[in-house]
């Protein structure tokens, strides 16, 4: 089975692995997990591993599941098979503040809520109820916003910032919690290029202190020499270490014009040689949404 | 002043401005989560509550409230299992609340003039124990209100993310619905269960005109919600009206009023764009010459690139330059 190639084992040699030694457990594991939605199988028997400090990509084409891959890793979508964060089975996991999560954009409704006011909502998984904000939560969530570059946005209203301000406010957010273990969604949707590399910035600094990342990306941009190693998706399933997208979509980077300084094959320092995805065309499929 | 010696009157007040406290700072979570008009929907609900009562002969308001509270929890689960996905099974739900008040109400031989006390309120029905009933309900549902602002804010606006970091979020939003169903049926004395909803959307919408920030809203919207239904109230006791009708009609002219108002903080306050530094350097191009000086509050959108500002206008980005503007 294909899968099992990719079946994480205490000690697997396989690439950036082997710099783990599996003595601490793993912030991330996952084996054999599946996911349906409406009927629809999303991910089919993905395992996987990710180690304290590692900075990992999800990577794969629209609909091929990563979005929801990594909802189930948080226990936001319905699953089979077994999940644990930081050593705990998900259904156990209560510590939720070392997660710092970064949905996609689209999601939010806010109508007046100021920039501050949504990155110190990040603050609620340690703030009790009915009591005010400490010093320590206003602290946090001003740092927040001046490690994005947005100190002197918080009072404006979220919904009047642009595209990539607002993708900024949402990383914030997640900053805000203190979390160890960052997991974005396509931090890099629809933003420009200064924005990129400010968010590429901010990730560089939380590598430095130990924090681990995991993102779904559609393709590397400027996290590039950040990321440790990828992940790549096809049809629900985790393909192996090696696994090549070009062997599998022939459409892939031929239109004229295109621009292809982000395709070029690189192995990134975990061994695996991987390849940027085909940046998406289209929105998203709906099949990575749960409704 | 010889009205407030009424004791009717002092009833009818005070609750009146529970109710204008409350149902604005409800209606700004449901406005949020673009549910403006459920708090119509369980106003419907809440009068098979009010049938009820009238067929066993029970005090109306704690049989509406248990009524209108199991009701809300019933849809919110079925909205959380996806399953209330059309709005077709909401609607009956309402409706059927609605024909089975009546109907109730009928069979214990009231007509629809007793009921529409109920509907759109009334000066005269408010009886001391209902107002002990208004009060404590009142001031539970702001101390939560209040209490949860943060969480039930960030709930309302980002359920996954709530969730993932591990707010209780199927609770939150019970007690969102449960609140909004308390304060709908705690106004059907003040302002009535066919026009509540008003109250808990109408001054959310002017407070999201004149401020900025979801709690300076909140707050703002409760203050215009005490204004309206209080200054609706007194002024239904001189016109011998129905008060529901008057306090939603000032709440609508308060909201109309905000518009321009409105206009010019949303000029004052326009957002700085950002463009791309890497804007191809361009010839000196004075801009043809033009008497107005921008400023930050020009109201002209202001745009900074490359460490200055641009103004523009007309089509045109000005930068200015010496003692002229240049085009950019």
């Amino acid at each position: 089975m294909l899968l099992m190639s990719d079946d994480p084992k205490p000690g697997d040699p396989g690439g950036a692995r082997a710099e783990w030694a599996p003595a601490a457990p793993a912030v991330v594991e996952a084996s054999f997990v599946d996911v349906v939605l409406n009927g629809i199988p999303i991910v089919r028997g993905a395992s996987l591993e990710i180690h304290a400090g590692e900075v990992v990509a999800i990577l794969g084409n629209n609909g091929s599941g990563k979005t929801t891959l990594m909802r189930a890793l948080l226990g936001l979508v319905p699953h089979h098979g077994q999940i644990s964060l930081f050593g705990t089975p998900l259904a156990d996991f209560r510590r939720w503040s070392r997660i710092g999560y970064v949905p996609q954009r689209g999601g939010i409704l806010v109508q007046q809520a100021t920039a501050r006011e949504v990155v110190a909502s990040g603050r609620l998984g340690t703030r009790r109820p009915f009591l005010p904000a400490s010093i320590a939560d206003r602290r946090a969530v001003t740092a927040a916003l001046e490690e994005v570059g947005l100190g002197d946005r918080g009072r404006y209203p979220f919904v009047r910032l642009s595209g990539g301000q607002q993708q900024r406010v949402l990383i914030a957010r997640a900053l805000a919690t203190g979390a160890d273990l960052m997991v974005w969604d396509e931090p890099l949707a629809g933003v420009d290029r200064n924005t990129q590399e400010l968010l590429a910035g901010v990730a560089a600094r939380l590598k430095e202190r130990g924090t681990t990342i995991v993102m779904v990306l559609h393709e590397l941009g400027c996290f590039r020499t950040l990321i440790d190693r990828s992940i790549v998706l096809a049809d629900g399933r985790v393909m192996p270490p090696g696994y090549s997208h070009h062997e599998h979509d022939h459409g892939h980077g031929t239109e004229p014009g295109h621009d292809h300084s982000d395709h070029d094959h690189r192995a990134v320092h975990g061994g695996h040689e991987i390849d940027e995805i085909e940046p998406p065309h289209t929105t998203h499929t709906g099949l990575e949404e749960v409704g | 002043m010889d009205l407030f010696s009424l004791a009717f009157m002092q009833r009818a007040v005070l609750a009146a401005l529970i109710t204008g406290i409350t149902a604005p700072a409800i209606g700004t979570f449901l406005v949020q989560r673009r549910l403006s008009l459920l708090g119509d929907g369980l106003g419907h609900l809440a009068v098979a509550g009010v049938g009820l009562a009238l067929l066993t002969g029970t005090a109306p308001l704690p049989l509406a409230v248990a009524i209108c509270v199991a009701g809300s929890i019933g849809i919110e689960l079925l909205r959380e299992s996806g399953r209330a996905s059309g709005d077709v099974g909401l609607a009956i739900l309402f409706y059927g609340g609605l024909s089975a008040g009546l109907l109730l109400a009928g069979l214990a031989g009231q007509g629809t003039g007793t009921l529409s006390a109920y509907l759109f309120g009334s000066l005269l029905v408010i009886s001391a124990n209902d107002l002990w009933y208004i009060t404590i309900l009142g001031v539970v549902v702001l101390a939560v209100t209040i209490g949860l602002l943060p969480q039930l804010f960030a709930v309302s606006a980002d359920e996954p993310f709530a969730r993932s970091i591990g707010l209780r979020v199927r609770l939150l939003n019970i007690v969102v619905v449960s609140l909004a169903a308390i304060t709908v049926t705690v106004s059907m004395r003040t302002v009535g269960l066919l026009l509540v909803s008003a109250l808990m959307v109408v001054p959310v919408a002017t407070a999201n005109h004149v401020v900025v920030g979801f709690r300076n809203g909140l707050f703002t919207a409760m203050g215009l919600g005490a204004i309206a239904a209080v200054s609706g109230t007194v002024g239904s006791y001189y016109l011998n009206t129905a008060p529901g009708a008057l306090i939603v009609v000032i709440a609508i002219t308060v909201f109309a009023l905000s518009w321009p108002v409105s206009r010019i903080l949303q000029r004052r306050n326009r957002p700085i764009l950002e463009l791309p530094d890497d804007t191809a350097p361009v010839a000196h191009e004075p801009a043809e010459s033009h008497l107005h000086v921008h400023d930050t509050d020009c109201g002209h959108v202001a745009v900074q690139h490359a460490g200055h500002t641009d103004y523009i206008h007309d089509g045109h980005r000005h930068a200015a330059h010496e003692d002229h503007y240049d085009e950019h």
